[in-house]
């Protein structure tokens, strides 16, 4: 079964315009591996070359953020959604 | 062009005093396509610094879904400069996450706060026009 996976403005034109999409998976690194297979645009945006999530970014299952839980292993199951927004910082 | 009311220019200001000696942050939502921002949400600053900020990841998230509840979308981000001027810093540009958004800065150096609106595209700032609505 796909999750549902909410991506934010600025990531929607590299997936069709969609502010909301599904994809399969058993973990977060699962759900963006098909992620960036339909929508390969998106590479470079969501991990990192060295296969962590990527800093402009933050990502949550449900109502919590997956750096906390169990980063790209964190399980998902299909009531989850998962969240991307963009990480926001300055000085 | 960026448009506030009264009540939420005050809130802006009032956060940032709030949030010294840190730098407070928020974000700002407008019905999708409008200038006029409807509701402020005030974040906490998980840096928890005077010369950084970074938005808290789950205020973020909750602000993202009450506004999308009202029909309003998050349009843009405020944050406070303790010591500097009322302008994006590098670090300010480097960081800034979506070229539609409305990135709003007050100064807090003078005694008088200064609060600007920018936009910030590709590493370009350019101000936009701050408009209060005094309705």
């Amino acid at each position: 079964m796909p999750v549902d996976v909410r991506l934010p403005t600025v990531l929607r034109q590299h997936a069709g315009g969609q502010a909301s999409v599904k994809a399969n998976g058993g973990t977060v690194g699962e759900v963006f591996g098909d992620l960036l297979r339909q929508f390969p645009l998106l590479q470079g945006q969501l991990v990192t070359d060295d296969g962590g999530i990527h800093k402009f970014i933050n990502v949550y299952r449900n109502d919590d953020d997956v750096r906390y839980l169990e980063k790209l292993d964190t399980k998902v199951s299909d009531d989850d959604v998962i969240s991307i927004l963009p990480a926001v910082a300055g000085g | 062009m960026l448009r506030l009311t009264d009540a939420i220019y005050t809130d802006v200001v009032a956060h940032a005093l709030d949030g010294l000696p840190n730098e407070a942050c928020g974000l700002i939502a407008a019905a999708p396509g409008s200038s006029k921002v409807e509701r402020l949400y005030r974040c906490g600053n998980a840096a928890a610094s005077s010369r950084l900020y970074e938005l808290d990841p789950l205020d973020h998230l909750k602000a993202d879904r009450d506004a999308e509840a009202r029909g309003l979308e998050i349009v843009g981000v405020y944050h406070s400069h303790t010591h500097t001027d009322a302008y994006p810093s590098p670090t300010d540009v480097a960081q800034a996450p979506d070229p539609n958004w409305h990135y709003l800065v007050v100064s807090l150096k003078e005694p008088e706060p200064v609060v600007r609106s920018y936009r910030i595209v590709e590493g370009t700032i350019e101000e936009e026009p701050l408009e209060l609505d005094r309705k």
